[in-house]
């Protein structure tokens, strides 16, 4: 409570502060078109979105300073309209429901009920027009990534004042990917002129941009001209264009690959551990990820203020929980049935059932919101026809990252080499003064700890719930499988061949087709060569 | 939070399924049996579970009135838990065992479809609250959410005619109700002349995860000149993953809008929709309606779920409408009778929740508006475009060629559900296969 009136009083004093600032301003500038502002904002109270669109051309052509905050407002829903006087307002939403301000110069007006007033409604429409405005002003902005992405908005859009405002700035702009943009959208207006010279010029300079725009525009033009020398220059520059773009699909195909195959790569490499190297059938390895991936849910519910960094805490918090969850798995269940795989895999698929229920019972069976940090939203753009989003691509990264790890840990430690020599012959590894017991329960864990990173992955890329971990049990047994029972490089070149030839299939046979068709292919290699990809000599060879 | 939540909701659970069979005992004499057949457990709890909880509401409301004809609505409550074969088996205990008068139930049309040929045969009363594939019309079910002709049609006509859209993909889970309103829409998109070319159908399986090749597909589709949008049919929890790659491959509403038939409010509530902001759907009721009657039911749903979190959707205005026009219509015929019951529902009319009247038709179908409505950033959806009157619902399709000829009435002389207009024959139950 007291927290609101802080809030609340907070509110109020920069309504006030903000008050002062523009009376400032008012008086400073001189022209302060108030009344008018006011009476163009009321015409968006109107139901036809016409009439809409007409009152935001009129606001933007206005000369004031409020113009571009009043844009932003009408984009973010902050403009409402009051239900009993009709007004068009400034809302904030707070615990109560709304604070109203004057849309002009944000005085505080009256505290209303949150059904009183309601946003004023704008549709796809009316947010590229908005749009459009908002990238003309950012033409002028200091900062030269607005501008290049204003100038990316206002390719393909032939209204002459937007060309006249493009001209003027290609004049003054310094930094090149700015240039080259309005050079494109220029050169595609060019298209539409009489001078057939310019307009051969403007194909010449298109020929090089891999742009959308750019290609239709040429495309419309072979269509439109009557010029048999300028078709054919308009021809051979999309035959240029569309060759990048296939060679730049190709790549994107491989790319896809990569990140499906990384992801295999990580739900089965903790697998290759537990079941590849101590030969156990964990049917609740997917339930370990899963934990991984509420682990990583409970984080960001703890630290509700750093969503950018919680995933790095997450990480070691999924392996130690996974792996403290699998270590208990390791002595209470698998440790009585060593050497009775049949036991095992119904005792672990039990396990995983028991592990589905207690995450309903208290996270409830509804999905849960992992929220997924800004540095890893969005996509690497190479050009306008490749781009790489970054989620996969950190992701693929890291799940190389803990691939070498593991190698790393399996062959240069003193852990590793015990693991390495218990998995091949327990026997003389107990001989030698290994506590096998102790070595078993520790390699459980640390496979289990593995796929509970995975969880944290996955839980960018797909939904958190109780069934998680299903979806990626059977992939990951057809990776460790395919590969070689007991070898990790094996499991490596299993997932990315695996990953790669299910998204060469994908646009010829579509999702469903090419998963099947990628089963059928394993199930008849396991035929010929049931020992995978790369076979494992040692104790699991033998048995 | 959520652990009292979930503890709340568990002794909740314990007591009603206590009093149900107290209840069971005490008044059986007294009473009018209402079935609700609502999956609790399994993939479809998520949805169906909401459906449950609006029935009890309103159960709960109606005897505060003071029942139907002067006794006690009895709720009998089962969980077929999300396995369609189960469907059918629990219909035949609740008509057969228990006796219940009426039965509001199912989600998927798969559990419709089992649950058919059980209340036909023991003469039972089916209310289905669920936007579906049309194509079906029996004399023992009343269908309370949108035909494709209430959803689909209308959707593609404003795309059509406000958004300029001249291709189209058809993104889908491939199942029976994705593949039936993809077809009808392929059938009626080239009956308004869009080329075979400039049409893409795409199926994926439940549960899909991995959306970069198509994002990329409908990308590069879309990157040719003419205006494209998709219309998505996909299903459940697919819809997360498939809108962040949309957003992460930049794919914006305003180049390429998805107009999607099975996300609501419910769906919307565990996601991030800042990327979707405008990205459509198109329903027959939007929590986000400003009139009293929806007002006064959302604080009422507040009210009994014990959290304003909550939001309400579509397929729970069905469950409003078809529950009040059955308490109206038992009153009417003042018998719980299936067939007189069924006699007085043809014509009935109860308040919609979006300020206007639900109408019974004889083919079992309602009359509804269409609204169609942009995804806000607060998880709600923005009315943006709504038809001018109500649409009736058609129980088969004009566009496919095997049924654009038949006809459902159930009024007499014709009582039929699948009366021919050129044979001028009633097909009867062959032509439900």
């Amino acid at each position: 409570m007291g927290h609101a009136i802080g809030r609340f009083l907070t509110t109020l004093l920069l309504a006030a502060l903000c008050n002062t600032v523009l009376a400032d301003l008012a008086t400073d500038t001189g022209p302060a078109p108030g009344p008018g502002l006011h009476d163009i904002l009321n015409q968006l109270a109107s139901r036809s979105f016409d009439d809409k669109e007409a009152a935001i051309r009129q606001l933007a052509e206005q000369d004031h300073p409020r113009v571009v905050p009043l844009l932003n407002a009408l984009m973010n829903r902050d403009l409402v309209q009051h239900r009993d006087s009709g007004a068009i307002l400034l809302g904030r939403k707070n615990s109560d429901g709304w604070l109203l301000l004057d849309p002009v110069s944000e005085a505080e007006q009256q505290q209303v009920g949150s059904r009183d007033a309601r946003p004023v409604v704008i549709n796809n429409r009316l947010r590229t027009v908005i749009n459009n405005q908002l990238a003309l002003r950012d033409l002028a902005s200091p900062d030269s990534e607005q501008r290049y992405q204003a100038a990316g908005q206002l390719i393909g859009n032939a209204d002459p004042e937007m060309l006249s405002a493009l001209t003027a700035r290609r004049a003054k702009e310094t930094v090149a990917r700015v240039q080259d943009r309005i050079d494109v959208a220029l050169n595609i207006a060019t298209l539409d002129n009489d001078d057939l010279a310019a307009r051969l010029n403007a194909i010449d300079a298109l020929a090089d941009s891999l742009h959308p725009a750019a290609k239709n525009a040429l495309r419309d033009r072979v269509a439109a001209s009557d010029n048999p020398a300028e078709v054919r220059a308009a021809e051979k520059a999309l035959a240029r264009i569309e060759a990048r773009i296939e060679r730049y699909q190709t790549a994107d195909t491989l790319f896809f690959g990569l990140s499906l195959g990384s992801v295999l790569l990580l739900a089965a490499i903790g697998l290759a551990i537990t079941f590849g190297v101590m030969g156990v059938i964990n049917m609740a390895h997917g339930e370990l990820i899963m934990i991984g991936a509420y682990t990583t849910y409970v984080i960001q519910q703890l630290l509700p203020n750093s969503h950018e960094w919680s995933l790095l805490i997450a990480i070691p918090a999924a392996f130690m929980v996974s792996a403290l969850v699998g270590i208990l798995i390791e002595r209470f269940v698998i440790r009585f049935l060593y050497g009775r795989p049949l036991e095992t895999l119904l005792a672990t698929f039990g396990v995983s059932l028991i592990l589905q229920q207690a995450v309903r019972v208290i996270f409830s069976p509804l999905n849960r919101t992992v929220v997924t940090p800004e540095w890893m939203s969005g996509a690497l753009e190479i050009n306008p026809v490749f781009s790489l989003t970054y989620n996969r691509l950190y992701i693929i990264f890291f799940a190389l990252a803990v691939f070498l790890a593991l190698l790393t840990l399996l062959k240069k430690t003193r852990l590793g080499l015990q693991v390495r020599a218990v998995s091949q012959n327990r026997t003389t590894a107990r001989a030698m003064g290994i506590r096998s017991e102790r070595v078993n329960a520790i390699t459980f864990g640390l496979g289990s700890g593995i796929a509970g990173i995975a969880g944290v992955a996955l839980a960018q890329l797909t939904n958190v719930g109780p069934n998680l971990g299903q979806s990626y049990i059977i992939d990951s047994f057809m990776v460790v499988v395919f590969g070689g029972v007991g070898n990790l490089w094996g499991t490596l070149t299993a997932a990315f061949s695996l990953g790669i030839a299910n998204k060469l299939l994908e646009p010829m046979a579509g999702a469903v087709l090419a998963k099947i068709i990628v089963l059928i292919f394993i199930i008849l290699f396991i035929q010929r060569k049931p020992r995978g990809l790369f076979p494992q000599r040692g104790r699991a060879a033998e048995e | 939070m959520q652990f009292s939540n979930t503890l709340k909701r568990l002794t909740a659970g314990i007591m009603l399924s206590g009093s149900l069979i107290y209840s069971g005992a005490a008044m059986a004499a007294d009473t009018i049996k209402v079935g609700v057949l609502h999956s609790l457990s399994g993939t479809m709890a998520i949805s169906e579970s909401t459906l449950k909880d609006t029935v009890l509401m309103m159960i709960e409301e109606q005897n505060k009135k003071g029942g139907v004809m002067g006794k006690q609505l009895e709720p009998v409550v089962v969980d077929p838990a999300s396995n369609w074969p189960l469907f059918a088996e629990k219909t035949r205990e609740l008509i057969s065992q228990q006796g219940v008068d009426v039965i509001f139930g199912c989600w998927t049309s798969v559990s419709r479809k089992s649950v058919l040929p059980v209340v036909e045969e023991l003469n039972g009363l089916l209310f289905y609250p669920v936007q579906y594939e049309g194509e079906e019309s029996s004399k023992n079910v009343f269908y309370t959410g949108a035909a494709p002709n209430q959803q689909a049609i209308p959707a593609v006509n404003y795309l059509i005619n406000e958004l300029g859209v001249e291709r189209f993909v058809l993104a889908g889970t491939d199942y029976v109700y994705p593949r039936t309103t993809n077809k009808i829409l392929e059938a009626y998109l080239k009956s308004k002349g869009v080329a075979d070319k400039d049409i893409m159908i795409n199926y994926t399986p439940f549960g899909h995860s991995d959306w970069q090749s198509i994002v990329s597909d409908i990308k590069a589709f879309g990157n040719q000149g003419k205006k494209t949008a998709v219309v998505s049919t996909i299903n459940g929890d697919a819809n997360v993953p498939f809108y962040k790659e949309l957003g992460n491959q930049g794919v914006s509403a305003q180049d390429i809008p998805v107009v999607a038939f099975s996300v609501g409010e419910e769906e919307l509530s565990g996601i991030d929709t800042g990327p979707l902001v405008g990205h459509l759907a198109a329903w027959n009721y939007f929590q986000s309606v400003y009139n009293d009657a929806n007002d006064a039911f959302i604080a009422q749903w507040h009210d009994f779920t014990q959290d304003d979190k909550r939001v309400t959707n579509d397929p729970m205005e069905a469950t409003y409408i078809g529950f009040n026009m059955w308490v109206k219509a038992v009153e009417k015929a003042q018998s719980t009778d299936t067939d007189k019951v069924a006699e007085a529902m043809i014509g009935m009319e109860t308040p919609n929740l979006t300020g206007g009247t639900a109408v019974m038709n004889e083919n079992h179908h309602l009359s509804k508006p269409v609204l169609i409505g942009e995804i806000q950033d607060d998880g709600q959806f923005a009315v943006v475009w709504e038809t001018d009157g109500l649409v009736k619902g058609d129980a088969w399709s004009d566009y496919l060629p095997g049924s654009k000829d038949l006809i459902s009435d159930w009024s007499a002389p014709t009582k039929c559900g699948n009366y021919n207009t050129k044979t001028q024959q009633c097909l009867g139950s062959k032509a439900m296969q």
